[in-house]
């Protein structure tokens, strides 16, 4: 009974020093996001608002308040930018278009199969055992002007000699594609891997043909699926920059953001405009996502 | 209403069914026919095959073997969606992204019925759920989301209406007034309803034909009184109610009755009211047709059969009847329920009766019990 009485005292007491072990917790994740997320965030921002030094060199650069460098890039690279939402976006759509009838699959007719489902999902994370550098490095290669896919389609009449399938629009897509496949396959499969079938068959049981079951009943629920699967791909396909770039399967006509990006930064030296870009990227993707799951009105269905 | 909407029950029909699944058989061969307009109960333990048999009715599974026929129509081939069938599922299967009035819409619009949306408001209004029509099923109770199934599947006007064990999850009194309501709606829209349920004061409350089955098969069909009042088999005997059984030989036999010798008491059985009149037979009453008496033994005659003495082992008062457990050396324990009218004899444990019952309440079956526990 005593120590029931004393209780709620020590309690009272003990609020304080309650808090400042959470504070003390939560330090590493604070300290981690200052130095790593907002120290860079800031010195992108000021970066981009910088101008050059007059009379200074190539890569000299003083800090100001330059807001046209917004302006110039848009200008410069409007193309780039129009080139990689709309890769972004086909690529997007190429990877639903492939997962989903492969998350299915998984998910619900292989329900009750574990070896099989074990298996297939090891087939669908299989390649991150192998470097994507190295991965992209072999399309390269199976796309290569000697290539025996290259002289496959000479031979059939497909492609006229002085044609080139690497550094295609075709060919960086196919790359976007295929890298990021599994961040899509795997949100998929583990919204349709709890698929009610009973729906299904209550569906069928209500007169719906097998395809008007699939849009009505299994399609809304895979909504939310879909989404975590399509940001999972759409966001890092936008600011790719490995796969179309001129080392890999692209070109300077396949040039997306991240390439440009990446050139400003590390061979014209511009860095205000590299940083203008990436903010402006980030800045677009967080719009379009709000938007996208606004949309899709995803929280209202889970 | 329009035309389309508005069909009466029809027959259906089950012929020489069987159904395999990998590594056993769930249903060997089931012959069945539903007149058009009854409300049919399949009764059985979990795993007798009934909601096999539901599911093939409704196309969700194919029998290894058969037909099945509906308003003399071979549906056998037909997928599901193209059966005049609508079921009511165990755990409703109600479609969690849509709301209550769109479920029950869901299969007017599949076959492009005019005015879906008012017929389904019509159809929850049978159910009394017109007030919750906006909302997502997941907000509904148990009871409620029953009635929405059952809504959703009766607002098609199928020929045949399937009930896959759909009281199931609800609590007693809930059951209670769900079964009133489903009878009443049944009797309203005249449809043919073929309900599957393990619990048999369900299937006998309900139902105008009760079809027992066992092991993947029927092991007796008929109208519920019947069924308890004769009952042929030892497992219908048992799963339909309670029964006390004995087994003996025949002694006599005559076109009236027929007597077995139980350790030394005659046990008589009508001849109409037995299935096996040579032999080894099992002869049973209900525990309410039988009576016991204190002090000594009521006198023998052709109309009634008496054993004992036994001595009352368990008494459990349960509100409407007194269950006296007696144990008869020789023969084992007989129950008997006595009702609570408020004048049965002050008997305890231990007391020394003689049971009796009348001959017109004995039943004689057909089969003999096996060493598994089963019977007796």
């Amino acid at each position: 009974m005593a120590t029931l009485a004393l209780k709620p005292q020590k309690l009272a007491t003990a609020q304080p020093k309650k808090s400042r072990i959470v504070l003390l917790l939560l330090l590493p994740g604070l300290i981690y996001l200052g130095l790593f997320f907002i120290t860079p965030f800031a010195a992108l921002i000021t970066t981009s608002l910088q101008q050059p030094v007059l009379g200074g060199g190539i890569g000299q650069y003083q800090p100001g308040l330059e807001f046209g460098n917004y302006a110039f890039v848009v200008g410069e690279y409007l193309e780039q930018i129009i080139r990689s939402f709309i890769y972004a976006t086909v690529a997007t759509l190429l990877a639903l278009a492939f997962s989903y009838p492969i998350a299915y699959f998984i998910g619900v007719k292989a329900r009750n199969y574990p070896i099989l489902q074990g298996l297939m999902l090891t087939l669908v994370i299989a390649p991150f055992f192998i470097s994507f550098l190295l991965r992209t490095f072999a399309w390269k290669e199976i796309f290569g002007q000697d290539s025996w896919v290259s002289n496959l389609l000479r031979d059939t009449g497909l492609m006229a000699d002085n044609e080139f399938l690497l550094g295609t629009p075709l060919v960086v897509i196919f790359g976007l594609t295929y890298n990021f496949i599994p961040f899509m396959t795997l949100p998929l499969y583990t919204n349709l891997e709890r698929l009610d079938t009973a729906l299904l068959e209550a569906g069928s049981d209500l007169y719906a043909k097998p395809a008007s079951t699939f849009w009505k009943v299994t399609f809304p629920l895979s909504i939310p699926g879909i989404t975590s699967g399509t940001l999972l791909t759409f966001i890092p396909i936008a600011g790719d920059y490995v796969t179309a770039s001129r080392s890999f399967l692209g070109s300077p006509n396949t040039a997306m953001l991240g390439n440009v990006i990446e050139s400003n930064f590390l061979r014209i030296q511009d860095y205000p405009s590299a940083a203008a870009l990436s903010v402006m990227l980030m800045a677009a993707i967080v719009v379009l996502v709000s938007i996208y799951i606004r949309r899709t009105g995803t929280e209202d269905l889970l | 209403m329009a035309a389309e909407f508005v069909a009466r029950g029809a027959d259906l029909e089950l012929v020489g069914i069987r159904k395999e699944f990998p590594g056993f058989v769930a249903i060997e061969d089931l012959d069945l026919k539903i007149p058009a307009g009854e409300f049919f109960a399949l009764l059985g333990p979990s795993g007798c095959g009934k909601t096999t048999t539901l599911r093939l009715v409704a196309g969700l599974d194919s029998p290894t073997k058969g037909k099945i026929l509906i308003g003399n129509k071979d549906v056998t081939a037909d997928k599901p969606h193209e059966r005049p069938v609508n079921t009511v599922f165990q755990n409703y299967a109600l479609f969690p992204h849509m709301s209550v009035v769109e479920n029950v819409a869901f299969g007017l619009k599949q076959r492009k019925v005019s005015d879906p949306m008012p017929k389904a408001v019509d159809a929850l209004k049978l159910v009394e759920l017109e007030h919750l029509a906006q909302r997502r099923p997941q907000q509904l109770s148990g009871g409620q989301q029953q009635r929405v199934a059952l809504a959703r599947a009766l607002v098609n006007r199928p020929s045949l209406l399937l009930l896959d064990e759909p009281l199931g999850a609800l609590d007693l009194k809930l059951r209670r007034q769900m079964q009133v309501e489903l009878k009443a709606i049944q009797m309203e829209v005249g449809l043919t309803f073929l309900h599957v349920t393990h619990d048999q004061e369900e299937a006998m409350d309900m139902a105008d034909t009760v079809a027992v089955m066992n092991k993947g098969r029927i092991e007796q069909m008929g109208a519920p009184e019947a069924l308890y009042e004769r009952p042929k088999t030892i497992f219908v005997s048992k799963f339909l109610g309670q029964s006390n059984l004995f087994v003996g030989d025949v002694a006599e036999s005559n076109a009236d009755s027929v007597s077995i010798n139980v350790a030394g008491n005659k046990i008589t059985v009508p001849t109409k009211r037995a299935e096996k009149t040579t032999g080894k037979i099992v002869i049973g009453v209900r525990p309410e047709k039988a009576t016991f008496h204190e002090d000594q033994a009521p006198e023998a005659s052709s109309g009634l059969n008496v054993i004992g003495p036994g001595k009352i082992i368990d008494i459990r008062f349960t509100g409407v009847s007194n269950q006296y457990l007696i144990e008869v050396p020789q023969i084992g324990n007989i129950t008997v329920f006595a009702q609570n009218v408020g004048k049965s004899p002050v008997t305890e444990l231990g007391a020394k009766v003689w049971v009796s019952w009348k001959v017109e309440h004995s039943f004689g079956l057909s089969d003999l019990p096996v060493d598994n526990g089963e019977g007796k």
